[in-house]
């Protein structure tokens, strides 16, 4: 009987990390109770920034587990976006959790065993891989939706997405079988291998359930329906981890997917993503147009802005990737940031999310109007800050892939969706003041202020950065 | 080879019809019991391909252990099944009009797709073990915890995540409620016991 050799695990190392870290946590709050919340929490965010640490340290590139789990460039990249992100949502819960009265232990771990599931949905090169960490993910998401348990809106957003997810995992599952059965692998390199050889109609059939299961995972139209009631529902710090890290890893997961797996095929699916891309990108800018409470407007933010992240992966170059890698940095920076706005929403009789609520906030806590109004602007993408240079590079390599009439949509529907940012803005500077909010606590502070500044002063770091882009893109190329 | 195929039948049949019981009975704990009778004919027709191990998963695992638990739940929790179908004969028509739209759709899409055993025997990724040499626990050992490792522990991570998660959401500690505390029980002392006869419907 042949020998099975130990695989390179050093490869895997952040998700062992994480994994044996979360079962020690675990330990920690089952034996000593609600009381260690505390600890656990700032446990868990040393866990994660020590999995990043590793993952700019170590430069071991490869392949371990059968081909099923693939480390390079791009994946690195990707993973440090993900630790970064799940690390400032824990950061950005404890005040929070203190206030509204759900320090759960559970809470961070969950968040951690989530942020697992993303790492290796990034790191996926084969279907089964790139499903059982997407389950791990979601499944935890789910829970976490709902972790507020006495409340009702917080219920019903965990089985709202919980019905919803698991449809979608089942589209994503038919899909999978169909590849399976049309080109016998469930390794990306022998599907691409299968289909350059022959492409079915089955096969065809095979991609679209993926990207429409794949799609639901980032809220791309028309799988967004659960998106702004989740948003509104789930706890506020949920909801800032909902929109940061896991979009993140899923975006990362359909390059992937896209660009290993069916290269061969790229004809369909670009038009597919084109497709999502332009109904994302209009239904976020005309659907926020309508909404007074700042969540579910984030909610639409966050369709359109996937839209166009879409917009570079419809491309299908590697300016495209990169542009698309540069847009989720940008992105996920300019959530946070909001969100730590969000979350500082607060008055002395408890949390605010209504818009008009920040009314006159530029008279009550002028530091805190300028850093939101610098992010609302880079968000609807105004030159020179950071927002408006992820649009630039993902419909300069529209422009460049010759797809014009998607980009000419995709600038009229930021030019729409600039509408309800502004209106946040006026509503900031101009409007009549309200009682202020209570003080910023010191973590959403420090989260502001690097969001801000990133935002502002993107230009001087830009050059970096698109170089890292590049690198990371021509992973696929 | 005909006995084969007219067990295939017979369990087939079997288990198309219980399952359609299971949706169309009235009483929600006959269709539980037509959901144990759906699992068994599956498992005869694993049994059939010769996958005796999955066989009798399927039992100890469908029939031990989700069965009787869907029978606990629907005899412990007062839901009025009858109520919630109510609607169910309404959006039937609907329904039935997708779900055919989609079937031939599909069918027609993949209606083509034959497997050729040949093929299939060439391209497998890892050569099907001759079934008179090896076990079929054996050879789904020897790819589960070699090949398949990382998968094999991903799931089990995958468990954990739900397993706590089914803790956070449902475990609370209320304080009003009284709880069993076996240590001060057995150390109770036996001339403190006051014993009282209670007549049933009154509580002391």
């Amino acid at each position: 009987m042949e020998i099975a050799q130990i695989p390179n695990l050093a490869l895997a190392a952040p998700e062992m990390w994480l994994a044996g870290g979360a079962m020690v946590l675990l330990m920690i709050g089952v034996f000593s109770g609600d009381g260690a919340t505390r600890i656990v929490t700032g446990l868990s965010v040393a866990l994660l920034v020590l999995a990043g640490v590793w993952l700019i340290w170590s430069p071991q590139m490869g392949m371990a587990f059968e081909n099923a789990f693939i480390m390079d460039p791009f994946a690195r990249l990707m993973k440090i976006l993900v630790l970064i992100g799940s690390a400032v949502a824990i950061a950005m819960s404890v005040g929070f959790a203190k206030l509204e009265n759900f320090s759960r232990f559970e809470y961070p771990i969950l968040i951690v065993l989530a942020t697992l599931g993303m790492l290796l949905m990034v790191s996926a090169n084969d279907l089964i891989a790139l499903y059982l960490g997407l389950e791990m993910q979601a499944l935890s998401l789910y829970v976490v939706a709902a972790i507020n348990r006495d409340s009702l809106r917080s219920t019903e957003a965990g089985l709202k997405y919980f019905v919803l997810g698991a449809l979608s995992s089942g589209m994503l599952l038919y899909g999978a079988s169909l590849i399976y059965g049309f080109t016998g692998h469930t390794n990306f390199a022998g599907i691409a291998e299968a289909m350059a050889e022959e492409r079915t109609l089955g096969m065809i059939f095979g991609i679209v359930f993926i990207l429409a299961g794949i799609a639901f995972k980032i809220s791309a139209v028309p799988f967004h329906m659960w998106t702004p009631d989740v948003y509104e529902g789930a706890p506020t710090p949920v909801t800032a981890f909902f929109a940061a890290a896991p979009k993140v890893a899923a975006m990362a997961m359909l390059v992937r997917i896209v660009h290993e797996a069916f290269e061969p095929a790229a004809i369909d699916w670009r038009q597919i993503i084109s497709f999502i891309a332009i109904a994302s990108m209009v239904l976020g800018a005309f659907a926020a147009i309508g909404q007074s409470n700042i969540k579910r407007l984030m909610a639409y933010s966050s369709i359109g802005h996937m839209g166009f992240a879409l917009v570079g992966l419809a491309a299908g170059t590697e300016e495209g990737v990169s542009g698309v890698v540069l847009y989720m940095l940008i992105y996920m920076v300019m959530t946070l940031g909001t969100f730590a706005c969000i979350l500082a929403m607060r008055r002395s009789d408890g949390m605010v999310e209504e818009i008009s609520d920040l009314s006159g906030l530029s008279r009550t806590n002028p530091m805190m109007a300028l850093m939101l109004t610098a992010l609302m602007f880079s968000l609807a993408g105004i030159p020179p800050l950071a927002g408006f240079w992820a649009k630039y590079f993902v419909f300069l390599a529209a422009i460049q892939a010759e797809l014009y009439i998607l980009s000419v949509i995709g600038v009229l529907a930021s030019v729409v969706g600039a509408f309800y940012y502004l209106r946040v803005v006026k509503t900031i500077w101009f409007d009549e003041p309200q009682s202020g909010f209570v003080p910023m606590a010191g973590e959403l502070r420090l989260v502001l202020a690097a969001s801000g500044i990133f935002t502002i002063f993107y230009v001087l770091v830009a050059g970096q950065l698109s170089q890292t882009a590049t690198a990371a893109a021509r992973s696929f190329f | 080879m005909v006995v084969a195929s007219l067990f295939f039948y017979l369990f087939a049949t079997v288990t198309v019809a219980s399952a359609f019981m299971v949706i169309a009975s009235r009483n929600p704990v006959h269709s539980v019991l037509f959901l144990i009778l759906a699992f068994f004919n599956a498992a005869g027709l694993f049994m059939l391909t010769g996958a005796e191990f999955l066989a009798l998963i399927l039992i100890v695992v469908y029939v031990g252990a989700v069965a009787v638990l869907f029978l606990f739940v629907v005899m412990m929790l007062d839901v009025d099944f009858a109520e919630m179908r109510e609607g169910f004969l309404q959006y039937l028509p609907i329904g039935a009009l997708i779900g055919l739209v989609l079937a031939i759709e599909l069918i027609l899409v993949l209606g083509s797709f034959a497997i050729d055993t040949e093929t299939v025997a060439a391209t497998a990724v890892q050569p099907i073990p001759d079934l008179a040499e090896t076990s079929n626990i054996k050879a789904l050992g020897d790819l589960l915890y070699t090949k398949y490792i990382f998968f094999f522990q991903l799931s089990g991570l995958i468990l954990l995540v739900a397993m706590v998660g089914a803790i956070v959401l449902t475990l609370s500690h209320r304080p009003d409620v009284k709880r069993q505390n076996v240590a001060e029980q057995v150390a109770r002392d036996p001339n403190d016991v006051v014993l009282a006869s209670v007549k049933s419907g009154e509580g002391i």
